[in-house]
């Protein structure tokens, strides 16, 4: 406090009129704000949201050279391992992405604000996936450049296509993390850790590397029933030149809609049941 | 036309078997400051959540500026704002982007023209472009009071805004609060530990045990009732229920001034 802090305060200037706009978009603008500001202000955050996926490339990509001599699977698409790394990094970044943005409001103990303001929860969950794709471009987008610069392999060479993977990636992606955040929202942030883990519980059935049909046949029927494997299967079909599966596509899409919309309710429930025993104060480290 | 700000009936809180608040009923009207006084777990944060709308009421009614808090908490967020110690202002944001942050959620167009003038008025000029993790205690709740008026809010609701303050940095707090409601006829409902605060700024207080209004009054009735020279003793008394006490000034008797329980055995009725 300054040392004219005992006097009584007075108004030191003309108080300005204030102007409101009660748009949506400039409350989901102001949380994005919050994130970018974040980001902004830390360049190891940036830095760590690059560093995985350009790690992951350079391995991969070694490891795409060798078997380029040694596996006929390979031979016939160079790009088939990589691509695939990257399209699993699209998605796992889309997941972590909007995670960690709702993790950073119970971090610093900002979600009692944001419920107590004009925000509605959907604002707010837009925000997040707005986020999301912000992180993920980050992450991916020097990836994909050095894939392109040390082993002539480019995503982009997929297309439109790659448009439509991505959206229905980024999509799974927000589905698992509604349902962390849903759960963190439940029993707290011992559960945070559920934000790296959750999206590897699916990789062995996604077919990334490898078609269903190398699964048992009970995990097949699983596969399937995921939106991720007609991406990757989809992707293969690509790159083996046998064109775009649209039948794929569609397959993915009808699941991620049915998935996401699942989310969003149990999401708006777990939120409901923190307004209910008064979670949303006490969350926080 | 609203005739009260903060409108309350039978409002009631459960946490499975234990009742939170217990059927409490009070009006705060515009340009009134009402306190809400109790021990640790009388059930004054609980009250002050569910007229936020942050935790939903097992039952009863909330009207906030002629809004129902429960169905219809929207149409008057944007005129009401709060300060709370169980939440931060994300602390790696500078206070600059921490107020620019807030006053675009609530959707102040001139935000920077509003944002320097508290800037100004709560001496902030100089911490602008600091993280606002890194502030003392008493800069950050000049901060947290420029969020809590960044809209200029109808309603304000102080969940124990001086707590761990100076004394000069909490008379600071306090005038500038009444200021504020001198100028914009806001009405403010406090709950504090601070009897003193209670006394200069509130015109009326409401006394709460287990859950319960108690008593309730202008500082000045419930002296008078006690026969009390202040409102810690007043506090006191009901605290301890010693309000049918012979009404006398405490004699200093020894073991008088023990409490009957420990201050904090009242927890199970949990704030939240």
């Amino acid at each position: 406090m300054s040392n004219s802090s005992s006097q009584t305060p007075q108004t030191t200037s003309p108080i300005p009129k204030i102007r409101h706009n009660p748009s949506a978009l400039i409350r989901i603008q102001s949380v994005m704000m919050r994130h970018l500001y974040l980001m902004r202000a830390s360049w190891p955050r940036i830095f760590e949201m690059m560093y995985w996926p350009s790690i992951q490339i350079v391995l991969w990509g070694f490891i795409t050279q060798f078997l380029l001599t040694n596996s006929s699977y390979v031979a016939q698409a160079a790009g088939v391992l990589v691509s695939a790394v990257l399209l699993w990094d699209i998605l796992f970044r889309a997941q972590l992405g909007f995670s960690l943005s709702f993790l950073e409001e119970l971090w610093s103990r900002n979600i009692g604000n944001l419920a107590v303001s004009p925000l509605r929860p959907h604002e707010f969950l837009t925000a997040l996936m707005v986020m999301s794709m912000i992180r993920t471009l980050i992450g991916i987008l020097p990836a994909t450049f050095l894939a392109i610069l040390f082993y002539e392999v480019s995503l982009y060479d997929l297309g439109l296509p790659l448009l439509l993977f991505f959206s229905n990636l980024m999509m799974m992606g927000w589905t698992i993390g509604l349902l962390v955040c849903a759960l963190i929202l439940r029993v707290g942030l011992g559960a945070e850790s559920m934000a790296w883990l959750t999206i590897f519980l699916i990789a062995p059935i996604s077919a990334v590397y490898y078609p269903v049909d190398i699964l048992p046949e009970w995990l097949q029927a699983l596969a399937w029933a995921l939106p991720t494997a007609p991406v990757f299967e989809g992707m293969r079909a690509i790159l083996f030149n046998q064109g775009f599966q649209l039948n794929l596509f569609i397959h993915s899409l009808l699941l991620n809609i049915l998935y996401f919309s699942i989310a969003i309710g149990i999401f708006l429930w777990a939120y409901h049941v923190a307004r209910k025993r008064g979670l949303l104060l006490q969350m926080g480290e | 036309m609203v005739q009260h700000a903060i409108h309350v009936e039978n409002l009631n809180k459960s946490y499975d078997d234990v009742l939170a608040v217990k059927s409490i009923s009070f009006t705060v009207k515009p340009g009134e400051t009402v306190a809400l006084l109790g021990g640790n777990g009388a059930g004054k944060t609980t009250t002050i959540s569910m007229l936020l709308g942050i935790l939903l009421p097992s039952s009863g009614t909330i009207q906030v500026l002629g809004e129902d808090m429960v169905k219809d908490r929207f149409k008057v967020m944007h005129r009401l704002n709060f300060s709370s110690p169980y939440v931060d202002l994300p602390r790696r944001l500078t206070v600059r982007q921490n107020l620019m942050f807030f006053s675009k959620l609530y959707g102040i167009i001139n935000a920077r023209e509003r944002l320097m003038h508290l800037a100004e008025e709560l001496n902030l000029l100089e911490l602008l472009n600091r993280p606002t993790g890194s502030l003392s205690a008493g800069q950050k709740t000049r901060v947290s009071v420029a969020k809590a008026l960044i809209n200029e809010p109808e309603i304000l609701l102080l969940d124990e805004p001086t707590a761990s303050l100076d004394p000069d940095t909490a008379d600071w707090v306090r005038s500038y609060i009444k200021e504020y409601q001198k100028r914009t006829s806001a009405a403010i409902l406090l709950a504090s530990h601070n009897m003193t605060e209670v006394e200069r700024i509130c015109d009326n207080v409401l006394m709460m045990k287990y859950g319960k209004i108690v008593d309730q009054g202008t500082p000045a009735d419930l002296l008078h009732r006690y026969s009390r020279t202040n409102l810690e003793e007043v506090f006191l008394d009901i605290a301890r229920d010693r309000k049918n006490a012979p009404k006398q000034k405490d004699t200093g008797t020894p073991g008088e001034n023990i409490p009957r329980k420990p201050p904090h055995d009242d927890l199970e009725y949990g704030d939240i």
